[in-house]
């Protein structure tokens, strides 16, 4: 059983979905939850239309159902687990009838629902941003995990918890180290092992202290305390939510570097430009993927003008700054990772030449790597750590809640053919590409007095922007959807609330409150306050 | 289904009501609620066999099946548009492009080109049609060889219909008095007894003949004693591959834990063949008692019958014969008193010869072209929805009425020790009186004949086409020739599906074959290269000797090549036999002779 | 099918073999360094052994089996060199030669060769051989269509379809020597189901489905596969970790495929990963033009 919960995997995730549906040819039971009837959900054995940001409350009324219905494997809850009273006491409010009060979905379904996954041989519940672009992003996430822990569908071959990640290489960027409180593999900053391993590797003292992530470092620089950036293979000035403030923030820095491939909305209002290689397609390194698939990228063609590696720019950036990392190759780079990183020890660049790479941990030679993870769970002996902890998550719902003046729900997304803020899959003539628009009901669509096609205003408390109407039946009344892979056509993160979640630093992109005006003759604004970008490759060194 | 895309095109009043008269209120998604959809693979699997029902509305409503009436269907169904439209374009009765028919044309006249009609002169009543204005489609055998040329009306707005049921005096679902078989009530008779004697349209009437006994006596037997004494009968498929029946069913209802199935196999297509459809238009009760008996010894709930659709009459009354049944009990949850849950449903096919191919079939109800399947896995294990299926046609079905009646002894009593029973046999071609004959296996050749009546033509015989285009012809030299499954193998022919057509020698055999060359070109169905491209170069060919007077040793070359390769690597029966009848008629002489070049 | 670790052993020209069961004849035949021509066989999709160009003899089967969906079995005699299974496979490739295309199934013109297969002995002036001929389909700036090199394998339809892609955005259409590749309708590309992941060009043996790049650089005369590199790499457009094999000719990405036999993608991408390399190289600002 598959349980597609905040996903359009169909379209973010192609080839993921392309194994959902061979489990689904074979007999699988597919329900998904998401606000929105997406291509994804059209292959569900039921669709289950919650409101945005409810997730918390149909979990919790799932997790009782399955313990009111006596479903839940007590056996398991006893062994691997702690904290089951607490969460039993805590989701006993979330009746079905309460529920779909809450979330829009008939009691019924959700019975449903929490009757086959509970009842599955094995069962996966699949996640990606419709879960973690909230506010409370972290408490969505764990909800899922709870029914995974009430049931036992975790830490088994062909069940589990799955979130699928939007780009390549994040979880490469994670087991790298690219996060504020990490050390390459997840190795705490401060745990005084760790501190003293990676300080004798580099030969220098490192910093005790977590750092900040990128929306902390958005309230840093605007209260002056970062006064410069760089930033590699990011654009901010399209991506994050509440956009033009976020604008505003970067060009009151004293310095911004961009290194990038393509001269985004970002590098142009850069300091300084270093232009980059195309990681995947003019560099020679590894990248991980959502399954912790370690693999190897490789250069295919050379890079245009003076555009460099990575990292030869960053080494040779080090070397201005006073320090000699040598010249060292991917290779080499590599190397060093695994004997800091025991997790990935066991890769060596020689078997990661095999089809398919190696998923961690791999701590040997010896090691075949891990198809899944948290097996422990079924240990005897839970291989000496803690049970897993049931966590308790209250229902809250969006920060922003609809009001008369901003009466829509507006929630985003992706398409097939288009990827993040565009600038990658801008560059090809997609026969399937719709461009920007607003998705609304039918019925929306008439009380607005809204033709398809037909070019309106949508505000937000924070700003507006101009686009064109799509009527579609698959989305409810009271929502709107669009993507965010046109900034430069409809700037969406305009609208949209940087509200953000204190533990993964993501804000609430996929709940803002809006409104759709008419436009009239005399308040046709510009769309956006530059003009359309021609994204350009980044070929030369540049001084803005 | 996802990316399921559905144009702009809509559907109009009346398609939208022909298909929901069709397959009902069938949801395949049901929108529970704005926030609950029903959908997924189970459900669109489940409603996918309802394609072809929904075809047949879409084209008998307008004559044509428009891109608003696929639309509809598709959202309906959940079928992708393009499969749809790949399988509506694999059948002959189904047009995809609009006609322009002018006002008030009610149907399309459908005039068989085949053999038996061929040289009766349906060439010249196509000509008379189409100068009386009549729309007219050149149609392979449409089944009823004993009076050609033949004609079938595909109505639009209007039911189906063929004349010559109505010149008979009265067809719908009253019996006519008037003769349906030359033996017409010859207390002999067994499989035809109530053919032309028994009201085909009452179930009071079959059981005061006797129908349903042979039900009672099987529940009474017991499955497992039906399948023994069907084994023991040496009852053998009557479609043409002689498949032992009884191992057959043994296999079926060996299979546990999934649904099965049995099929009738009706979709009678062989030119020269129209026995099945005399049994189902005269006695349909027989074929739905003995569908249900084969239900019950295989431990089927599920009866299918597959009807060609160019057999109106019978499909209407098999129909009727289901609905009595039902109201009678002998059908349903409890079938006849079984304890069993017996069903039947019938489905009409749209006009390929390929379909009577059991996998073929199969993928034809399920809502696809009528692609054949690759064999192994058998029926028995993947038939019909790749579940456990014993197919069999209405002759042989009917034959296990009198194994369970009387016991295999008994009609073993008939025929010969490796040839059991009778055989119906569909006697056409230049003899005064064609029809379907019960003989006894056995019976020579030329005795077939002589029942038949004198020859007519010139009255000098020059050869007979033995089980129809897929058969071979055999010369004036075999008319002593037994027929049996093993006399007819070891003659180097076959009995095939009982057609015994004769042609005499004014006949010019060189464009009969040139039209069998070209009926396997035509419903070759595409799926595998020998056959698909070699039917059309054997027609090539075909045409070279026609127009050149003979072939020279190249082209002979050629066609014993192409007959070798269809042979050897043509996925089913169709490649396997479409070049049997024209060697035979090669080695026989009947074509001019070779010429001395070489091309 | 399923290979488990029963084996079964089997006779192929007349060499003992031993293979796990379930096993294809055409993997066994691969096993003991048997070559056998394949075109609707494809390791990453279901065999619908159509062409039966593959096929060998059975001892004890009437006619010849597809040897890519026929499962090895204990004691079978196979052999794949018999004067049967040398003229079926002769009479496959001349007949698909006399009706289609071949001119881009280089794969094809060596088994041809191999065969002694004459495609020209077909037809006379009176009577000339019929051929497919269509033109190209030209719709968009992805895919060119040019059904007159189609083979009619099913492979694009499979990889469309059940086998990978799920949209069902071509099927085969019409019956016999009439059948066609097809959308509903023959409407145009863009208006159909088709999404563009490119998996029925990934699969097409004959160029009959093709990149536009290919199409365009064919066309002038530009297209050199002896001087093209692939690299394996990752796409970037997701996290799912899709293989990509770069098909590059003077330092320029001419084409996506990704390897059949990776776990992850078993050869099939979506439109990103299959088309959405342009931004690499513009074509209009690249200072490599």
């Amino acid at each position: 059983m598959v349980l597609l919960w905040g996903s359009n995997a169909r379209e973010a995730h192609p080839i993921y979905f392309h194994h959902v549906l061979k489990g689904l040819d074979n007999g699988t039971k597919m329900y998904a939850v998401d606000p929105r009837r997406t291509s994804s959900t059209k292959f569900a054995d039921a669709w289950l239309g919650l409101n945005v940001g409810t997730d918390i409350a149909l979990a919790n009324a799932v997790g009782r159902e399955i313990i009111a219905a006596d479903l839940h494997n007590k056996e398991f809850i006893a062994h691997a687990t702690q904290g089951f009273e607490q969460y039993q006491a805590a989701v006993e409010e979330y009746t079905l009838e309460n529920t779909e009060t809450i979330t829009g979905v008939p009691a019924e379904a959700i019975r449903e629902m929490a009757h086959v996954y509970a009842a599955a041989g094995t069962a996966q519940i699949l996640w990606t941003l419709g879960i973690t672009e909230h506010h409370n992003a972290v408490e969505n996430v764990l909800s899922l995990c709870n029914l995974a822990l009430l049931t036992g569908h975790v830490g088994r071959w062909g069940s589990g918890l799955v979130p699928l990640r939007g780009q390549n290489n994040v979880q490469g960027g994670g087991d790298m180290g690219s996060l504020p409180n990490k050390f390459p593999g997840f190795q705490d900053i401060g745990d005084p092992t760790a501190q003293a391993k990676f300080e004798a590797t580099y030969g220098m003292r490192l910093p005790a202290k977590p750092g900040l992530h990128l929306t902390l470092m958005f309230e840093a620089m605007e209260r002056g305390e970062i006064k410069g950036l760089y930033v590699i293979g990011e654009n901010p000035a399209d991506s994050e939510a509440d956009v033009a403030h976020a604008r505003k923030v970067l060009s009151g820095l004293d310095i911004l570097v961009v290194q990038d491939i393509l001269m985004t909305r970002t590098a142009r209002s850069a300091d300084v430009v270093l232009p980059a290689a195309v990681g995947w397609a003019e560099s020679e390194g590894t990248v991980t993927s959502s399954e912790r698939r370690v693999q190897r990228v490789r250069p295919a063609v050379s890079p245009p003008g003076l555009a460099r590696q990575d990292t030869d720019i960053i080494g040779d950036l080090a070397n201005r700054l006073g320090v000699d990392w040598g010249n060292p190759t991917p290779q080499e780079l590599w190397d060093e990772l695994r004997s800091l990183s025991p997790m990935h020890a066991g890769m060596s660049w020689e078997r990661l030449e095999s089809a398919g790479g190696l998923q961690w941990p791999c701590r040997d030679l010896e090691d075949p790597g891990s198809p899944f993870l948290h097996g422990w769970l079924w240990a005897e002996d839970l291989e000496g750590r803690e049970p897993a902890p049931f966590s308790v998550c209250q229902h809250e719902g969006p920060k922003e809640k609809l009001s008369a003046e901003f009466p829509l729900r507006l929630t985003t997304g992706r398409a097939l053919d288009s990827y993040n803020t565009g600038v990658q899959s801008g560059g090809f003539a997609s026969p399937i590409r719709y461009g920007d628009s607003i998705d609304i009901n039918p019925t929306d669509a008439h009380a607005l007095g809204l033709a398809d096609g037909q070019r309106v205003r949508v505000c937000s408390p924070r700003g507006s922007i101009e686009t064109k109407v799509r009527i579609q039946p698959d989305i409810p009344v009271g929502l709107t959807f669009t993507t965010f892979h046109f900034p430069e056509l409809i700037d969406v993160n305009q609208l949209t609330n940087p509200e953000w979640d204190r533990r993964s630093g993501t804000a609430e992109f996929k709940a803002a409150a809006i409104r759709i005006e008419h436009l009239h003759s005399n308040g046709a604004k510009p769309m956006t306050d530059d003009p359309a970008l021609d994204l350009e490759r980044t070929t030369e060194p540049a001084n803005g | 289904m996802a990316d399921l895309f559905i144009g702009d095109d809509l559907a109009d009043d009346i398609e939208i009501a022909a298909v929901a008269a069709a397959v009902g209120a069938t949801n395949t998604v049901v929108h529970a609620g704005e926030r609950l959809v029903y959908g997924g693979t189970q459900r669109r699997r489940d409603h996918r066999h309802l394609l072809l029902p929904a075809l047949h509305a879409l084209q008998n409503a307008k004559g044509w099946i428009s891109p608003g009436g696929l639309n509809h269907v598709c959202t309906l169904l959940q079928v992708p548009p393009a499969e749809a439209y790949g399988v509506a374009t694999f059948y002959e009765m189904f047009r995809l492009d609009e006609p322009d028919y002018g006002p008030g044309v009610s149907h399309v006249t459908h005039v068989c080109v085949d053999a038996a009609c061929q040289i009766a002169g349906s060439r010249e009543l196509i000509a008379e049609l189409e100068a009386s204005g009549a729309q007219v489609h050149r149609s392979p055998c449409l089944g009823q060889c004993e009076r050609p040329p033949a004609q079938f009306h595909q109505g639009i707005g209007r039911p189906d219909l063929v004349p010559a049921d109505f010149a008979a005096g009265g067809a719908g679902l009253g019996g006519s008095p008037t003769e349906k078989i030359p033996q017409q009530g010859d207390p002999s008779l067994r499989l035809l007894r109530n053919v032309g004697v028994v009201d085909p349209t009452s179930l009071e009437a079959y059981r005061a003949n006797g129908g349903y006994q042979a039900l009672d006596r099987a529940i009474a037997m017991g499955a497992d004693a039906v399948c023994s004494a069907v084994a023991g009968s040496g009852l053998s498929g009557r479609g043409g591959a002689a498949f032992p029946t009884g191992i057959k069913w043994r296999a079926v209802a060996a299979e546990q834990g999934r649904p099965k199935h049995v099929v009738a196999n009706c979709d009678e297509s062989e030119p020269g063949t129209f026995k099945d459809r005399v049994v189902m238009e005269n006695d349909p009760f027989a074929v739905i008692e003995s569908l249900t008996l084969a239900g019950f010894a295989t431990g089927a709930e599920n009866g299918w019958i597959y009807i060609r659709g160019e057999y109106p009459l019978a499909t209407a009354r098999l129909q009727n014969a289901v609905n009595q049944a039902q109201d009678a009990g002998l059908l349903g949850s409890n079938a006849a008193g079984s304890g069993q849950r017996f069903d039947i449903e019938i489905r009409r096919g749209a006009g390929a010869y390929i379909c009577g191919e059991e996998t073929a079939l199969f993928a034809s109800l399920e809502g696809f072209r009528g692609e054949p399947r690759s064999k192994p896995p058998f029926p028995t294990t993947h038939g019909l929805f790749s579940e456990p299926t014993a197919i069999n046609n209405p002759e042989t079905l009917i034959n296990t009425l009198d194994i369970v009646l009387y016991g295999a002894e008994q009609y073993r009593r008939r025929g010969t020790e490796r040839s059991p029973g009778t055989k119906l046999l569909c006697v056409s071609g230049r003899v005064t009186k064609p029809g379907v004959y019960e003989v006894e296996f056995g019976v020579s050749l030329g005795e077939v004949l002589a029942l038949a009546g004198p020859l007519t033509g010139s009255g000098r015989l020059a050869a007979v086409l033995m089980g129809g285009a897929a058969g071979s012809f055999v010369g004036p030299d075999a008319l002593d020739l037994p027929l049996t499954l093993e006399d007819t193998r070891e003659r180097g022919t076959t009995l095939g599906s009982g057609v015994i057509m004769a042609f005499t020698d004014e006949i010019d055999m060189t464009a009969v074959a040139l039209r069998i060359a070209e009926f396997f070109r035509n419903e070759s169905c595409g799926q595998c290269v020998p056959c698909r491209v070699g039917t059309v170069r054997q027609h090539e060919t075909m045409l070279q000797l026609q127009t050149a007077g003979g072939l020279g040793a190249k082209r002979r070359k050629l066609i014993e090549d192409i007959s070798q390769v269809m042979v050897d690597a043509s996925i089913c029966g169709l490649g396997h036999t479409a070049a049997s009848a024209i060697n035979s008629a090669f080695d026989l002489g009947l074509l001019p002779g070779g010429r001395n070049d070489d091309n | 099918m399923t290979i488990t670790e029963v084996s079964v052993s089997l006779t192929i020209n007349g060499r003992a073999v031993s293979v796990p069961q379930g096993t294809s004849l055409l993997a066994a035949c691969e096993s003991i360094g048997i070559e056998t021509p394949t075109l609707c066989w494809a390791e990453n999709l279901t065999p619908v052994n159509v062409c039966r160009v593959c096929v060998v003899e059975v001892e004890g089967s009437r006619a010849l089996v597809p040897s890519c969906a026929r499962a090895a079995e204990e004691n079978m005699v196979v052999h794949t060199e018999s004067p049967r299974v040398r003229h079926s496979r002769k009479m496959v490739l001349e007949f698909l030669g006399s009706s289609t295309d071949l001119s881009q199934a280089s794969d094809l013109a060596v088994w041809m060769r191999h065969y002694q297969a004459d495609p020209n002995r077909y037809g006379q002036t009176d009577v000339p051989a019929e051929r497919i001929v269509e033109e190209p389909k030209v719709q968009d700036d992805l895919y060119v269509r040019d059904y007159d090199k189609c083979v009619l394998c099913y492979k694009c339809v499979e990889a469309c379809g059940d086998d990978a892609q799920h949209t069902y955005a071509i099927a085969v259409s019409g019956r016999g020597f009439n059948s066609r590749i097809s959308t509903e309708f023959d409407t145009v590309l863009p208006d159909s189901a088709c999404v563009y992941c490119g998996n029925c060009i990934g699969v097409c043996p004959t160029g009959a489905i093709q990149f536009k790049t290919e199409f365009d650089m064919r066309a002038v005369g530009d297209w050199r596969p002896e001087s093209q590199d692939v690299t394996t790499t990752v796409c970037s457009f997701c996290g799912v970790g899709c293989n990509l094999e770069l098909h590059t000719q003077d330092n320029k990405i001419v084409k996506v495929t990704s390897p059949a036999d990776h776990s992850v993608t078993h050869g099939h991408l979506c439109i990103k990963g299959r088309f959405g390399w342009q931004y690499v190289q513009p074509p209009t600002v690249s200072p490599r033009d």
